[in-house]
């Protein structure tokens, strides 16, 4: 009897609401087997994960910051700073000389389908296709293509340009189907408005669409660059390993993140590893943050309609 | 005069824009074509069904059998499929459903930056952290199976729980609310009647999970192992056709060149049977 009193405020938060509709929040837990169960593995999974997120930025983060020395960031690399600094120099050559190419290519590709070609018609629809198979390809199907093509079939060697050349392909559907969102996104009644004060298509992609679609078009540059940055397997067979910064388009280059996997498969640098892996997740991060901020501005800019 | 000229700068750009469209288009077809056309020498000199079905790979030697790296490949992505698939889907559950409203932004940025972290930082986290448990766990020398399977189904985690969280967020509230209604409990109600209704996305997330699994390579291959025989067990070692490239690639010529060229055509092939699956299905969930 006792402990039936005892066990009561426990049991239930408070029997009036058990039938108001009002109370659809989880905040009354459903005691059946089946429901804890499944209230179990959601909040067990997503801890699990998130948990093991954090554990290996923490084990990244302390393990590199002791190796965090002047000299790994060195002008040269040698067998005994490990720097990396040319590859640093040589992911941001990377980057830019793959952008360039890429984004009048995404942008371009994606006014044609949002700006001129009709809706549903049969090539727009061969062109997604095509971006989305794109999409799907492995990253060392691009190394083995750029090996064979531009490396071999070129004659550009492994190279810069090489390299770019395949990031580029690689890129490319990541940064048409964000800019195609983002010009989507941009409000028909703008481009009317355009077209009644007189403005010819050109000018009003130019001077509306694109100044709307700005933030969302920089969201899609921000995730290309962290592709590139990222990739390895398909830059190996294309841009090569040299550790040196390279002085013209057609010399070898290594990344940041062929720097990386070179030093771990050599197994000799495992304090430079980690604080090469560091100095990689905290671009990460960083490309991470900024994009937050291009789509949080995508979003207020259209909010004004 | 003046209208004249704005229709011939329209006519500019449309041209350009078009053949900017067209680069993709031209990208795909040479992909195809290069890998094939210099794969197939390979395949019909060592002989299609000794390429196919043979066990061994032994390049020195000339034993050119990729059967061992198919079943890898299988073996690994089904791994992976087995362990990040449902902890994306939940991870999107507990997003949409179950994380106070203030933490959102934090999670969520949080499986995006999992979507973003290098391959190579995977790998080494891997080869640091659980390779080593595993041998102290279970024993034998770390470097497996069951060790690139994990490491896998953790990448693909961010893409099926971003796919699966879109298509939850698209369900109506009715049905959660109805669900309700009729007197289900949150969480029944979620599993029961809400996911259901989200199928077509959270198989859409799968079927991309499962290609991102197959092609995944640096990652694999410093944790597998790579030995070139057929999986014999979840702690043994294993070569899947994406490191079977990777791993030769740096130094072949000749013969075994054409060979690995061929296994990327093979890959290829796989990944473009997988990307068919999904758009015919995403074709007849269009007409449903």
């Amino acid at each position: 009897m006792k402990s039936e009193t005892v066990l009561q405020p426990v049991s239930e938060n408070s029997p009036n609401d058990a039938g108001s509709l009002k109370n659809t929040s989880k905040s009354r837990r459903a005691r059946d087997l089946q429901s804890r169960f499944l209230r179990f593995l959601t909040y067990g999974f997503a801890m699990l994960t998130f948990s093991l997120l954090l554990y290996m930025i923490m084990d990244i983060v302390i393990r590199g910051i002791p190796g965090l020395k002047p000299s790994l960031f060195s002008w040269t690399y040698n067998s005994k700073n490990v720097s990396l600094m040319p590859a640093l120099i040589n992911t941001l050559y990377m980057v830019l000389f793959s952008l360039l190419l890429s984004i009048p290519l995404s942008v371009g590709c994606a006014i044609f389908l949002v700006e001129f070609s009709k809706p549903k018609s049969r090539f727009s629809e061969v062109i997604l296709m095509a971006v989305q198979t794109l999409s799907g390809v492995p990253s060392i199907v691009f190394g083995l293509f750029g090996s064979i093509f531009f490396v071999r079939f070129c004659h550009l060697g492994l190279s810069l340009t090489s390299g770019a050349l395949t990031m580029v392909m690689m890129v490319l559907p990541l940064g048409i189907k964000t800019t195609q969102e983002a010009l989507r996104e941009v409000p028909a009644s703008r481009r009317e408005a355009s077209y009644g004060l007189g403005a010819g298509k050109v000018r009003t992609i130019f001077r509306i669409v694109l100044p709307g679609a700005m933030p969302g078009i920089l969201n899609g540059i921000v995730l290309s660059t962290g592709r590139i940055i990222g990739e390895s397997a398909a830059l190996i067979f294309t841009a090569g390993t040299l550790a040196k910064a390279a002085p013209d388009l057609l010399s070898s280059a290594r990344t940041l993140a062929v720097h990386m996997y070179a030093l771990s498969s050599e197994g000799l640098y495992i304090q430079q590893t980690y604080s090469t892996a560091l100095v990689l997740l905290a671009v990460t991060i960083a490309l991470n943050a900024a994009s937050g901020l291009a789509g949080r501005l995508m979003k207020r800019k259209n909010d004004h309609e | 005069m003046n209208r004249i000229s704005t229709k011939t700068s329209e006519n500019i750009m449309r041209f350009f824009c078009l053949l900017a469209s067209v680069i993709s288009i031209i990208s795909v077809a040479m992909i195809c074509f290069f890998l094939f056309a210099n794969g197939w020498p390979a395949i019909s000199q060592v002989g299609f069904v000794q390429f196919f079905t043979g066990t061994v790979w032994q390049p020195s030697a000339g034993e050119y059998g990729i059967l061992p790296m198919i079943c890898a490949t299988g073996a690994v992505t089904g791994l992976a499929i087995l362990t990040g698939f449902p902890a994306g889907v939940l991870c999107a559950v507990y997003l949409v459903y179950e994380c106070p409203k203030k933490m959102y932004g934090f999670f969520h940025g949080a499986i995006l930056l999992m979507a973003g972290i290098p391959s190579v930082v995977y790998g080494f986290f891997g080869l640091t952290t659980l390779v080593p448990f595993i041998r102290n766990t279970f024993g034998g020398r770390g470097m497996s199976l069951l060790a690139a399977g994990v490491l896998l189904g953790f990448m693909i985690l961010p893409t099926v729980a971003s796919i699966s969280l879109t298509s939850i967020q698209a369900v109506g509230q009715e049905i959660y609310d109805g669900s309700r209604a009729l007197g289900s409990s949150h969480e029944k109600s979620i599993f029961h009647s809400v996911l259901p209704a989200a199928r077509g996305g959270i198989l859409a997330a799968l079927i991309l999970g499962l290609g991102r699994a197959a092609g995944e390579t640096m990652a694999v291959m410093m944790v597998a192992g790579n030995q070139p025989v057929m999986p014999a067990g979840l702690l043994e070692g294993v070569r899947t056709l994406t490191s079977n490239i990777a791993m030769e690639m740096g130094y072949a010529a000749g013969l075994q060149r054409e060979a690995l060229i061929a296994t990327g055509a093979v890959l290829l092939l796989i990944i473009l049977l997988i990307n068919l699956l999904l758009s015919v299905y995403e074709r007849k969930g269009k007409m449903v």
